[in-house]
């Protein structure tokens, strides 16, 4: 258990902090200038100098990707759950679906800011693209619980109404889960994209608008920080949802088994 | 208990199960439907239980339709909930809480021998076990009639053997009609009062066995002339209704 734990753990720590190293060392042999390639000293310096800065539009950025993975929880679930109960519903709206998740998201930027103001429109763009996983994993999920279950549902004359929180919901729990890591991801990326049209139209103040920033200042340093917290929202999102699922789905789910017992 | 007169099964896929099925059930009998797969013998046990209409045909109930039970092929147990919420899902469905539940659910556990189990997840128990479960959920409900489909085909010899024991035991206390699924002969014969052999395209009843020897049953019945001769007469039966087909 120790060794590999030291294997899971310790051995990409070590190769992520050689390459830093390597990174680090080529840019002070080489004399590379910072507005050209910055070393990784200089991007941890900049990063403690422009915190305040920086922190501010952090949370601009990571209040917009909750929000919208919250609103396409909501939305993909409720859906998902209105997709179970009548085909015909299915049959009408899923075109939509897949169309709003087909049509790349930077092309619907600058139409969305001409009829929102740039946070609502940034918004709107994370939760389409975090919509989809959820709404299609989750009809996945509701559609695949054990037949021969919901024979003893029907046999025992449930309603639909237990069928669904009895049987359905916790049968698509692991398919939500896997969707909502999915989703975390995009909504991070919807929302940078976003504020990038956005902040080409000079507004918002989320990393991705410090990072044009800084391009037009030619402040490299600066951008590479800001790319490095927005790295490091992806993992921690990422992060956040892994543990998440095994905490739900540990004691009885495939998916968690190796780790569980 | 119940008649089936006339019963046809037409799928929407145009096969034909089910093909003029005549079967009466017996109150407190335990009746086998042994037949070669694909015969319509789950089709009918489908239907006894609701779950299936006929195309044709009709089942009627003598004294209306009582309390089932139902066990199938596979465990078919909630893996996200622990033994006890599996059993107790019959009772919950018709609105008893957990607490009000909870003492069925242990005289259920301990009718299949599964005490001190309650606990415990689908995942961590063997496939006897885990039918073990089944079988206490269908019975937490008391029911009049125990419907079971081929409940122990997928599980090893000596577990079968074991639970074959177990399930005569159990009908001899509870006193339910069953009606047990099985294409073996051998385990058809051991457990039945009487054995209803089906051929198959269209299904329907093509013979029918008695088995006299009263209950309990055990291991000493297997070595039996009666049990012998039986399982020759429905083995010769169940090839003359496959010859047939």
């Amino acid at each position: 258990m120790r060794r590999s734990d030291l294997a899971d753990y310790a051995l990409p720590l070590a190769v992520f902090l050689a390459m830093l190293g390597l990174w680090e060392a080529l840019v002070r042999i080489n004399d590379i200038p910072p507005y050209v390639l910055p070393a990784p000293s200089l991007i941890g310096a900049t990063l403690v100098k422009d915190w305040d800065t920086l922190s501010g539009s952090l949370l601009v950025t990571l209040r917009i990707t909750f929000e919208a993975l919250i609103a396409a929880t909501i939305g993909g679930v409720a859906l998902a759950i209105l997709f179970a109960r009548s085909r015909w519903i299915e049959r009408s709206f899923f075109p939509f679906a897949v169309v709003l998740q087909v049509t790349p998201i930077v092309a619907i930027a600058p139409l969305l800011l001409v009829y929102l103001d740039a946070n609502t429109a940034v918004l709107v763009c994370a939760f389409l693209v975090a919509f989809f996983p959820i709404l299609s994993n989750m009809a996945l999920g509701l559609a695949s619980a054990d037949h021969n279950l919901i024979d003893l549902f029907e046999l025992y004359k449930a309603s639909r109404w237990k069928q669904l929180i009895l049987l359905r919901l916790p049968a698509a729990l692991p398919y939500f889960l896997g969707g909502l890591r999915i989703a975390g991801g995009l909504a991070l990326i919807g929302a940078i994209v976003a504020e990038i049209a956005a902040g080409s139209a000079g507004q918002g103040a989320g990393l991705a608008f410090r990072i044009v920033e800084a391009g037009f200042r030619l402040n490299i340093p600066r951008m590479f920080a800001a790319l490095a917290l927005i790295s490091a929202s992806g993992i921690l999102i990422y992060l956040i949802f892994t543990l998440l699922s095994f905490l739900l789905l540990s004691r009885w789910h495939d998916s968690a088994r190796e780790r569980g017992l | 208990m119940l008649s089936l007169r006339g019963v046809d099964k037409v799928f929407a896929s145009g096969a034909q199960a089910l093909g003029g099925l005549d079967l009466d059930v017996r109150e407190g009998e335990f009746l086998s439907l042994l037949g070669p797969s694909g015969c319509g013998k789950s089709t009918a046990l489908r239907m006894i239980a609701g779950l299936s209409q006929p195309t044709r045909g009709a089942i009627e109930w003598r004294a209306g339709q009582p309390e089932i039970g139902f066990v199938f092929q596979d465990a078919v147990l909630m893996p996200w909930a622990s033994v006890f919420d599996n059993v107790w899902l019959p009772l919950r469905l018709t609105g008893a809480s957990r607490a009000q539940s909870s003492a069925k659910i242990e005289a259920a556990l301990e009718l299949v021998g599964l005490q001190g189990f309650a606990k415990a997840y689908p995942r961590e128990l063997s496939g006897g076990m885990k039918m073990r479960v089944s079988i206490a959920r269908a019975l937490v409900l008391r029911p009049a009639l125990l419907l079971m489909d081929e409940p122990f085909a997928a599980l090893d010899e000596i577990t079968r053997l074991k639970l074959n024991n177990d399930l005569l035991r159990l009908k001899q206390e509870l006193g339910a009609t069953v009606i047990f699924v099985t294409h073996s002969v051998f385990e058809s014969v051991y457990l039945s009062s009487r054995v209803a052999v089906f051929s198959a395209r269209p299904g329907r009843v093509a013979a029918e066995i008695e088995v006299a020897a009263p209950l309990p049953r055990d291991d000493e019945f297997r070595l039996s002339r009666l049990y012998a001769q039986a399982c020759k007469q429905a083995s010769d039966a169940l090839h003359a209704a496959m010859g047939e087909a």
